[in-house]
């Protein structure tokens, strides 16, 4: 089956300093540096990393509200790497975003319903067509249809993360990003979104990719996860695989290192050392070689490149990781 | 619990604040004890009176709206209540410490932090300039700053966010106080960060000999570094005992739902059993228990009467009237994971 969306050497570069007319070489971030992964129709793609490593600008990326710099990707076998404008206009139609913020996403002097409406009446939906759509909408998300006159400030930050999945849904979208939309939530009403998240992704036949750095969160919602560090994946695969198995010493770490809900329980911790490196100057060979506790000289000198490390197709970027071929 | 062998007692705390809207009813009842060099915990959700408590303890309530009503909070058995500004200024920061959970807004941008740190030391110790200023260095150094004495010369935005998180701790160890509270020490860090401040919270607490109150929301934290704790909602403390029986025989619904609720990393299910609804609004609490409209479990009698925390063991207390049914009755909760046998 092909994937719906595939992307390839995904790359995102902002300048800084030296902006200036003058100046020729540009000291660049590389937020996102060289991303490649597929997302199946219907799976939900988990996209972790530390605050920094680039998965935000990934999503981004991805639907082209900052252009990519460098790389390709591909909508339902289709190139949309240069689409622009009008008909980057109609495809968004598709792919939505959740937002991870409830308190700055939502217009504050707009009832639910103008919020609700507002891209439906971009895209020219019949005005009774619209009403019988925020009505439906407004049920799946478990709001009352009385909250359609209301103001955001008028509803608690689960709720309005509901507004804001209302919203997305209203074109009907077939992927969905959604960027830590429950962070900024409490662990009960978390609990309730992420329940949400899933009985819509069953009756809409959606596709999330879910970008989080909460580890429990994104082991629990998804079918594949890609680990991140410094703009650049480490470790991909099977949830379930990477989560009993990480290749990559970071991903092991990274694992480790969440506090297990169970007092008995000891632990083997890796503790990384140091912080993580400025994405403006990043490490030479393998960006984690400085804080790698079983980095050797090679590490140093050559970046290691994705390679396959088991028979079901967890990927992994380490120069130590057994290959795998099947 | 005898007196005589805690550090910190707090009886009956009530904080309210009074607001145009209304009196905002932040801590609304909490009692418990700190002993000398453990670890209390103190888990809630956002609004659940757990940061009021802490500032409270430390004389910080901005005051007006905020009062502190009634209530001891006795420390080495004097009540900090009845203190003056003028002594409260003195304990803090020597006998009693504080982190905060920002690290980037509780630090002073245009200062050095040599400067936070030797203008905290020579507050409270009779020192030279000279030995508070190695007595820094040997902070820098116990809390794992790299190449302290070039650093000390930087300013806070030189420092990414574990390790200012890091200068904290120091400025917060420098006078040695007896008790340390941490607030959210590690809510704005990242996890491999976060293990990082954890592990160290241990290791000083071994070598110093200090008691820690530990204000999160992450029972993971809990799980990882207390050695009692108290689960607050709504400004009342629904369950209170020594960490490993709240994760093996939690009592509370509250409790229990919050566990219910947490997405687990070592194992996958189906669905979230979330708890539904929300928190209340702390300026018209609901009569009866507070988490009655919340809990599944709640009955008649619940709606009208409020429980009071009640022993059902030793070290362990629950505000429930259901506290000794709970687990055995109800079938949803007897596939939790959670042995239920006590330690």
């Amino acid at each position: 089956m092909k994937p719906l969306l595939e992307v390839k050497n995904l790359k995102k570069h902002f300048p800084i300093n030296g902006t200036s007319l003058f100046s020729r070489n540009k000291d660049m971030v590389k937020a996102v540096d060289g991303i490649s992964f597929n997302v199946k129709a219907g799976e939900t793609l988990g996209l972790v990393g530390e605050s920094g490593c680039g998965k935000s600008t990934a999503g981004r990326s991805i639907l082209k509200l900052t252009e990519p710099t460098e790389g390709q990707l591909i909508y339902k076998g289709e190139d949309i790497t240069a689409f622009r404008g009008e008909r980057m206009r109609k495809l968004r139609q598709e792919m939505q975003l959740i937002f991870q913020d409830p308190y700055a996403s939502l217009n504050p002097r707009k009832t639910i319903e103008q919020i609700i409406t507002e891209p439906m009446k971009i895209f020219q939906m019949e005005k009774a067509a619209r009403k019988q759509k925020l009505d439906r909408l407004l049920d799946v998300v478990g709001l009352s249809s009385y909250h359609k006159s209301r103001y955001p400030h008028e509803f608690s930050g689960g709720q309005r993360q509901r507004i804001g999945i209302a919203r997305s849904l209203a074109l009907d979208p077939e992927l969905v990003i959604c960027d830590e939309p429950v962070s900024a939530l409490d662990v009960s009403i978390q609990a309730q979104v992420i329940n949400l998240l899933e009985e819509l992704q069953e009756e809409f036949k959606l596709t999330y990719i879910f970008i989080a750095h909460d580890l429990s969160v994104i082991h629990h919602i998804s079918d594949r996860v890609a680990v991140m560090y410094l703009g650049e994946l480490v470790e991909i695969g099977d949830a379930a695989e990477v989560y009993q198995s990480p290749k990559h010493p970071y991903t092991q770490a990274l694992l480790s290192a969440v506090p297990k809900v169970n007092p008995h329980q000891e632990k083997e911790r890796i503790i990384l050392k140091g912080d993580l490196p400025s994405p403006a100057n990043p490490p030479k060979g393998c960006k984690f070689h400085t804080r790698c506790p079983f980095a050797e000289a090679i590490c140093r000198s050559e970046k290691p490149t994705m390679k396959q490390v088991s028979l079901t197709g967890q990927m992994a970027a380490c120069h130590f990781a057994k290959e795998v071929v099947n | 619990m005898q007196i005589d062998s805690s550090l910190l007692e707090v009886r009956n705390l009530h904080t309210h604040f009074f607001t145009k809207s209304g009196v905002v009813k932040a801590v609304d009842g909490v009692d418990f004890s700190v002993k000398p060099g453990e670890t209390l915990g103190i888990v809630g959700e956002s609004g659940s009176g757990k940061s009021i408590t802490a500032l409270s303890i430390l004389g910080l309530i901005p005051s007006p709206p905020g009062r502190i009503v009634d209530g001891e909070v006795l420390f080495k058995g004097e009540d900090l209540l009845r203190k003056s500004p003028k002594e409260m200024r003195a304990l803090r920061g020597k006998e009693i410490a504080m982190v905060f959970q920002d690290p980037m807004t509780s630090l002073n941008p245009v200062l050095t932090v040599e400067r936070q740190l030797v203008e905290t030391i020579l507050a409270h110790e009779k020192l030279t300039r000279k030995q508070a200023f190695d007595r820094a260095l040997e902070l820098l150094d116990l809390v794992g700053i790299p190449d302290a004495r070039n650093r000390i010369r930087n300013y806070p935005h030189e420092f990414s966010g574990g390790m200012r998180q890091r200068v904290m701790i120091a400025i917060a160890l420098s006078c040695n106080p007896s008790l340390l509270i941490a607030d959210e020490p590690t809510t704005a860090l990242d996890v491999t960060i976060q293990a990082q401040i954890l592990e160290l919270f241990k290791k000083m607490q071994k070598e110093l000999d200090m008691a820690l109150v530990m204000i999160t929301h992450d029972l993971g934290v809990v799980a990882e570094v207390c050695d009692r704790v108290m689960v607050m909602y709504a400004g009342k403390p629904a369950e209170y005992t020594e960490t490993k029986k709240l994760f093996d025989n939690g009592k509370h619904p509250y409790t229990l739902g919050l566990m219910h609720s947490i997405p687990k990393i070592t194992e996958k299910k189906q669905k979230l059993e979330a708890i539904s609804g929300m928190p209340p609004d702390l300026r018209s609490l609901p009569t009866g228990c507070n988490f009655a409209p919340r809990c599944k479990f709640a009955m008649e009698s619940c709606l009208h009467a409020d429980p009071e925390l009640k022993n059902v063991e030793d070290n362990h207390a629950v505000r429930c009237f259901l506290h000794d049914k709970v687990i055995s009755e109800e079938e949803s909760f007897n596939e939790t994971p959670i042995g239920s046998e006590k330690s």
